[in-house]
């Protein structure tokens, strides 16, 4: 067991877990952050990314030790009350179906808009090629890329 | 005593429909709304039945009691209620309700039933709600009911244009007794149904802050995580957790049939203890195998079938004349379900009461299946459904609550138990894998005259459908079958049977076309002219319907025209859940693999309730459709499954995902399913395209496996 100071969300959190923990468990079960989601735990269904300094990581597979100073951003620090254009333009087209794995969706495409503000459809495949929708909302998901950076560019970018 | 109360024992009133007139229907839900009249000097909220709540303060409250797998269904009856109630649907509050069976029925997630099932209760309850309303306003202005109409939670008054509120009004109308009369709308009336509506859960969603059964949280709730037998036909010999009760945050350890639970205080805990486990397993029975269970289809299909299912005319003296006879041999391969929500239950057992909370799409069912395990009495387990990631079938099990349940009993403490992905792909419940040989004969007038399908799967009653089409237009059908009993457990998996013999319907109705040299298309109409004219036994679908939708789709995606280079279009049409589906499939060719470019698809649902809702189903069908036809096989080497998450088992990515069209058929009939049926069509339009570009025919499943070169 070992003590870590952990930047989540704009907030400090002080925890004590054996250091091999996944952050995804560190987030779910010891912060109580439950937005990031488990899927497969072996990087392979991207439920469960979060932004480590802007990079989308998936946070099954990040031991808690390899954190240090690194921020954190969840689902739920995206933004205070929903307003990010990737969660406007994700109810505007009405994407989410069983909507389990959008948060990881969701993490991955703003990653993406934040570094590439004007992707093209390669991009986007590209970009969101490591998260699986098992309701098949691809679709909408691409869509829903391509009308954040829209509404992103109206805003002047998406932060 | 409130007026309400009154109004609660009368458990029937007299519905006449605008669409249907003059019918009795038993309103289980009346009966049961709770009064909350009279409890208090303040003003009475109105609750004229199960689904709808308004207070005096004007807000309106509908409930949601069925369980939300991402069907839409949260959405799609507070939405029927709200046309009919005539409330502002921005302003509606949406509730899940928790299982209550003498306020609800069919609290279920299957067989695309919910609202083809709820429809006419959903529209009476929003009409009663909304009349007595009526009533009480027009009560207030000593007027006619009929000078009033109805707007967005307002009563207006037409001759003077006095409007009153919902909430204004609720506690007058709570105090009236029921209407003896319950208008509904005519379809033209309809101002939110057919229209675009968003899920009600998207902005829940998109912040992180939707519970799903995985977030449960509680105070001194224990993570449970259960080694499961390796295999299939293993059992418990024994095991030695002193190096897992040695592990951090690990609790408990408990064995029980045939498993062993790790109980920590946090998943990974729960994880790593198990990884410390050393556990036993001898053999209990034969190690099955994929290559065991095709030797096995192969000796039952070569067999004197189980049973017979369906005989029309008499198959086998056709087939003594000379015929031209085609014939194919199918393979469907195990499918796990794949929820990306893993499972996972949470239950609080006490002495006398259960708290059951979580993912199930039977709630139902598994509460008497705890009643029956604990033997406590149904009326003291609650249950809560929440939000799932997913159920395709494997939620309509009760397998994982009764675990969660019996480890709550024995650790005496509330429990969550998470299977790993692993751990689900391994512990069962599966698309069953089969065999399906089709013969069929053409006679010297070059038509279909007889048609045998012998067909064998893994632990199912009956693995076919036996009324598909073309069953009733071939004068001589028969469908037989045979299961093939195995120790892999097997179950529903969305568009149950039909997610398979579709492919095998009409792949072969494609082969037979082929060999016939008729365009595909034009040999289906021509068949169901056929079922028109002569039918055959039973005739189980509406023949223009079926007609409707394939010609539909035949002219939306151009059928018959010249395609651009390189690529070809393959036919796929279905029947199921009251729903009549068409698809045309466009791929490309590239050397030996292809790509799904585009798929047109047609859809007669009857009466669409939610436009934005019936598409995202139809869409999501086609593309986990396809992703299965492309990649889905789970296969067993000595009783254990050879894939265990998803670095081997495939399934479908955004770059795999076509170009999507669909066009549903203006229809006043009553709404249809709609959460399966999109699914089944799309492997055989596929096959078919792949059949056009190659002239090679895939009859095993998946496609992946496929030498097209």
């Amino acid at each position: 067991m070992a003590t870590y100071s952990l930047h989540v969300n704009d907030q400090q959190y002080q925890v004590d877990v054996s250091p091999e923990t996944p952050l995804l468990w560190v987030l779910r079960d010891t912060i109580g952050l439950t937005g990031t989601k488990y899927g497969c735990g072996i990087a392979q269904c991207g439920a469960c990314t979060v932004h480590l300094n802007d990079n989308p990581v998936r946070s099954c597979s990040v031991p808690v030790s390899a954190i240090g100073t690194n921020k954190v951003i969840t689902i739920e620090g995206l933004s205070e009350d929903g307003t990010h254009p990737v969660q406007v333009a994700w109810d505007e087209i009405d994407v989410p179906q069983c909507g389990y794995c959008q948060a990881g969706q969701i993490m991955s495409a703003t990653a993406l808009l934040k570094k590439n503000p004007d992707p093209s459809d390669r991009d986007i495949e590209r970009a969101m090629a490591g998260n699986i929708c098992r309701c098949g909302t691809y679709k909408r998901i691409k869509k829903a890329v391509l009308a954040a950076a829209e509404l992103a560019n109206q805003k002047g970018g998406t932060e | 005593m409130s007026a309400i109360n009154k109004l609660n024992r009368r458990s029937f009133i007299k519905v006449s429909s605008a669409t249907g007139g003059g019918l009795l229907f038993g309103f289980n839900w009346f009966i049961s709304s709770q009064a909350t009249a009279g409890t208090s000097a303040s003003a009475a909220a109105f609750e004229p039945n199960a689904f709808i709540k308004i207070s005096p303060e004007g807000i309106v409250t509908l409930m949601a009691p069925n369980p939300e797998i991402g069907q839409g269904v949260k959405t799609a009856f507070p939405l029927i209620v709200a046309e009919e109630l005539d409330v502002d649907w921005e302003k509606v509050q949406v509730e899940q309700a928790p299982l209550a069976p003498e306020k609800f029925d069919r609290q279920v997630a299957g067989g695309s039933g919910s609202v083809r099932s709820s429809w006419d209760t959903l529209r009476q309850a929003g009409g009663a709600a909304r009349s007595l309303l009526v009533a009480a306003a027009a009560n207030e202005w000593k007027a006619n009911p009929d000078e009033c109409a109805t707007e967005l939670g307002f009563v207006i008054h037409k001759p003077s244009g006095k409007k009153l509120s919902y909430g204004e009004l609720a506690d007058k109308a709570a105090r009236l007794p029921a209407p003896s009369d319950v208008k509904v709308k005519n379809l033209d009336e309809f101002n939110l149904l057919g229209k675009r509506i968003k899920n009600v859960d998207n902005k829940a969603i998109v912040t992180g802050k939707a519970k799903y059964g995985i977030d449960t949280k509680r105070e001194g709730m224990l993570y449970a995580i259960v080694e499961r037998p390796p295999a299939f036909g293993k059992k418990l010999k024994s095991f030695d957790d002193t190096e897992t009760k040695k592990t951090h945050g690990v609790k408990d350890v408990i064995s029980f049939d045939n498993k062993i639970a790790i109980l920590a205080d946090s998943t990974w805990a729960a994880k790593k203890g198990r990884e410390a486990l050393k556990a036993e397993w001898e053999d209990d029975g034969e190690l099955e195998s994929t290559a065991g269970h095709l030797e096995k289809f192969k000796a039952i299909l070569a067999a004197e079938p189980e049973k017979n299912i369906r005989k029309d005319g008499d198959v086998k003296s056709a087939f003594s004349k000379p015929l031209k006879i085609i014939e194919g041999t199918f393979e469907a391969p195990f499918l796990p379900h794949s929820t990306m929500e893993p499972m996972n239950f949470f239950a609080d057992v006490k002495e006398n009461s259960v708290e059951l909370y979580g993912p199930t799409q039977t709630p139902d069912r598994a509460r008497k299946a705890v009643s029956e395990l604990l033997n406590i009495p149904e009326e003291n387990i609650s249950v809560m459904t929440t939000r799932m990631g997913g159920g395709f079938g494997r939620r309509l099990k009760t397998d994982f609550v009764t675990e969660a349940v019996q480890i709550s009993q024995k650790v005496k403490a509330p429990v969550q138990v998470i299977w790993t992905r692993e751990d689900d792909m391994q512990g069962g419940i599966y698309r069953p894998a089969g065999m399906y040989h089709y013969k069929a004969g053409i006679d010297a007038q070059n038509r279909l005259v007889a048609w045998h399908l012998k067909a064998t799967a893994v632990n199912s009653g009956n693995g076919t459908r036996e009324n598909n089409f073309p069953a009733g237009a071939v004068p001589n059908f028969q469908v037989d079958f045979t299961n093939l009993e195995s120790q892999i457990t097997t179950g529903a998996w969305r568009a149950p049977n039909h997610n398979f013999i579709a492919f095998t319907e009409e792949s072969f109705l494609d082969d037979i076309a082929h060999a016939m040299q008729k365009d595909p298309v034009a040999f289906r109409l021509e068949l169901l002219e056929q079922a028109k004219a002569s039918p055959a036994g039973e005739v189980a679908y509406d023949i223009d319907r079926y007609k409707n939708v394939i010609e539909t789709a035949a002219e939306k995606a151009g059928w018959g025209k010249p395609m651009p280079e390189g690529v070809f279009q393959g036919f796929g049409s279905h029947f199921s859940f009251g729903s009549y589906v068409a698809q045309v499939a466009d791929i490309q060719m590239r050397g030996s693999n292809f790509r799904v470019l585009k798929v047109t698809c047609v859809v007669d649902c009857g009466i669409v309730v939610n436009l934005s809702g019936a598409e995202t189903q139809v869409e999501g069908g086609i593309v986990d459709g396809l992703g299965h036809a492309l990649y889905g096989e789970l296969t067993f080497e000595n009783g254990a499954t050879a894939q265990k998450n998803y670095d081997k088992y495939r399934l479908i990515r955004m770059k795999d995902t076509p170009e999507m069209e669909v066009h549903f058929i203006k229809s006043t009939e009553n709404p249809q399913g709609l959460g399966e049926p999109g699914l089944p069509p799309i492997a055989a339009a596929v096959g078919n395209a792949i059949f056009a570009a190659t002239g090679k025919r895939v009859r095993k499943l998946p496609f992946s496996r496929a030498e097209l070169g």
